[in-house]
């Protein structure tokens, strides 16, 4: 139990690490960055003269060595300070939280979708190798390897949202449904099905093709042929002997593409209007509000770093071998 | 140089094998021909069909089946959509294959000299890898953008800079595996330099996986191209698939057309690509050989 602890406080202290090189990257793209941000702000209140550009300056500390400001930066940013935003005059944090459930919610929801059916549809024709369900799952997860998301996404409202009515067309809620909470639950998850499942049959078509190989290649290991020859029950074979070991590198898979999934969130987000933090780092593009933006991407990779740190988590308990040995 | 003779003359049958098993791949044949058709269509097909994608033809929302129009349909500006299918894929494939060989560059220098040298080399190139994975791949491109702002160059330069970690890796676990091996150690032992081994004895039997590997980058640059176009961060005045979905999705509603074909053109080229390196896999893959 020790070896997990340090394994984990190591793994801990790599990930801090990690984040605080992402902002020192973040911080020196905006130094190569062509322009100059005093200029830009004196401009904004249509004042050009030396004297305000070196009060505007001294007033964002923009004459301090570089360094200093990096320090200032890394400091603010350990003390949860991501910044002003230029067009909400908000603290980006703040905005950040506001959406973050939403895209939680549609991030997430995709993802269980993606990972559950997609096992279930590996496991499947992994059984029947030579089936036409087998080479429809090869075929598919090349098709879909190749469509955008946001094609996806917009041929989805097209069919099921304008054409058969089934579902909304974008947005989160409807106002008709407010303070009827059972409705508005409903509602809620009426407006989620299309984003989450324009985002998840991505990696549907992913994920089934990985799990098939994946229960492809531990259906032929040794020990399945050992639980088959002592007379095991196929299904007990099947279900609790190999998927518990075929679903590794999926989960493994699954835990290092967050920041893919939070990629293709961002373009559901803007098809759809759902109000999460990718909707509101394209539109902080067009505001802008580079604080903002820049918040999203400090903040967001914080989330790939924290999912890669569960993943490893989950991967110690799921597989003794790595509890035991901690490193490769 | 008898022994260096030797091995290109081995490559050139293993090769020629390989080729043999491409060809003989059906689905890996049709992706080629297809991919080879879309790219004649994209260089010549502009001068040839003769309507620019950027010119009002008609009247707006002309569905393909109204009389009046265009094969495809108009668009909310009566522009032929035809017209853009045929232009749009120009500055998205252009873009792709720039961005792709500057990734795998960046990838394998970095990941050869991971693998080769290990130790703290390994371990401080390693590292960067990560940072750069950690980044979610889309977000980090917009921010590149939005910094340097738009342009062929930097849209360019914003794919590049995000998709070369994975193929850092790859070149890196090959040349780990590679550099045991008892040529790259009869190499050194008759004295070559490291680069000359790393450039000349390695990378050529790490080339396959590397191969497969640019495939699937040039698809994921595709998308990644078409995905910045859709959400207008590329140069307004260049039609591109991308473009187009973006810009007529809010017609969506009532004009599909308008949608459906340029998608349809970044999927049929997506997937041309994938059943490419699907082929290429097979064909260097020596389990599946003579088969």
């Amino acid at each position: 139990m020790t070896a997990l602890a340090r394994g984990i406080g190591s793994r801990l202290g790599q990930a801090i690490g990690l984040l605080l090189a992402v902002v020192v990257v973040v911080f020196f793209l905006i130094q190569i960055a062509p322009g100059d941000a005093a200029l830009y702000l004196a401009g904004e209140q249509g004042v050009g003269d030396a004297e305000f550009l070196a009060q505007v300056r001294a007033e964002y500390g923009l004459d301090r060595p570089l360094l200093a400001q990096l320090w200032t930066y890394v400091v603010n940013i350990a003390q949860l300070d991501l910044g002003k935003s230029t067009y909400f005059e908000e603290p980006v944090l703040g905005l950040i939280l506001d959406r973050l459930f939403a895209t939680v919610v549609l991030a997430g929801s995709a993802l269980l979708f993606a990972v559950v059916v997609g096992v279930a549809i590996g496991v499947f024709t992994a059984r029947r190798p030579e089936s036409p369900a087998s080479s429809l799952v090869t075929a598919t997860s090349l098709v879909g390897f190749s469509t955008p998301v946001f094609y996806s996404a917009v041929m989805f409202i097209v069919v099921f949202a304008a054409k058969w009515g089934l579902f909304p067309v974008g947005g989160i809620e409807d106002v008709r449904y407010q303070g009827n909470w059972i409705g508005e639950s409903i509602d809620f998850l009426q407006h989620l099905v299309l984003p989450a499942l324009s985002l998840g049959i991505i990696y549907l078509a992913y994920y089934s093709r990985l799990a098939r190989a994946s229960m492809l290649e531990v259906l032929e290991s040794d020990y399945i042929r050992t639980a088959r020859a002592k007379g095991a029950h196929e299904r007990i074979v099947v279900y609790k002997h190999a998927l518990r070991n075929a679903v590794i590198p999926v989960i493994t898979i699954a835990g290092l593409q967050v920041g893919n999934l939070l990629s293709g969130a961002l373009l559901v987000e803007v098809v759809f209007s759902w109000p999460g933090i990718g909707r509101l780092a394209v539109n902080s593009i067009f505001r802008r509000d580079s604080p903002t933006l820049l918040g999203i991407m400090i903040f967001s990779s914080a989330m790939v770093i924290l999912a890669n740190l569960l993943t490893d988590l989950v991967y110690r308990l799921v597989d003794p071998r790595i509890r035991v040995g901690g490193s490769r | 140089m008898n022994e260096s003779g030797i091995a290109v003359e081995k490559l050139k049958t293993n090769d020629r094998g390989a080729m043999r098993m491409f060809l003989r791949n059906k689905a890996a044949v049709v992706g080629l021909v297809v991919f080879v058709f879309i790219l004649l269509v994209t260089i010549f097909g502009p001068s040839l069909y003769g309507t620019s994608a950027n010119k009002m033809v008609s009247r707006p929302f002309l569905a393909p089946s109204d009389d009046l129009a265009p094969l495809l349909g108009t668009d909310y500006l009566g522009r032929d959509i035809l017209a853009g299918v045929v232009g749009g894929g120009r500055t998205t494939l252009l873009v792709a294959a720039v961005a792709a060989a500057m990734t795998m560059t960046i990838g394998i220098v970095i990941g050869s000299l991971a693998g080769y040298f290990g130790g703290w080399v390994d371990a401080l190139l390693m590292r960067v890898t990560e940072i750069f994975q950690v980044m979610p791949t889309l977000l980090f491109s917009l921010v590149v953008i939005f910094l340097l702002g738009p342009g062929t160059r930097n849209e360019t330069l914003a794919i590049g800079l995000t998709l070369w970690p994975l193929a850092a890796r790859l070149a890196r676990a090959e040349f780990l595996r590679l550099r045991e091996l008892d040529f790259v150690k009869a190499a050194r032992a008759i004295g070559c330099n490291d680069l000359r081994i790393m450039v000349r004895t390695i990378l050529p039997n790490a080339m396959p996986p590397l191969l497969v590997s640019a495939t699937l980058t040039i698809v994921i640059a595709i998308l990644f191209h078409a995905g910045l176009a859709f959400l207008g961060m590329v140069d307004v005045n260049t039609v591109s698939w991308g473009s187009m979905l973006g810009k007529n999705r809010g017609y969506a509603l009532t004009a599909w057309w308008t949608v459906f074909f340029p998608g349809l053109a970044i999927v049929i080229t997506g997937l041309s690509v994938s059943l490419i390196g699907d082929g290429l896999q097979d064909a260097f893959n020596p389990k599946l050989r003579g088969r």
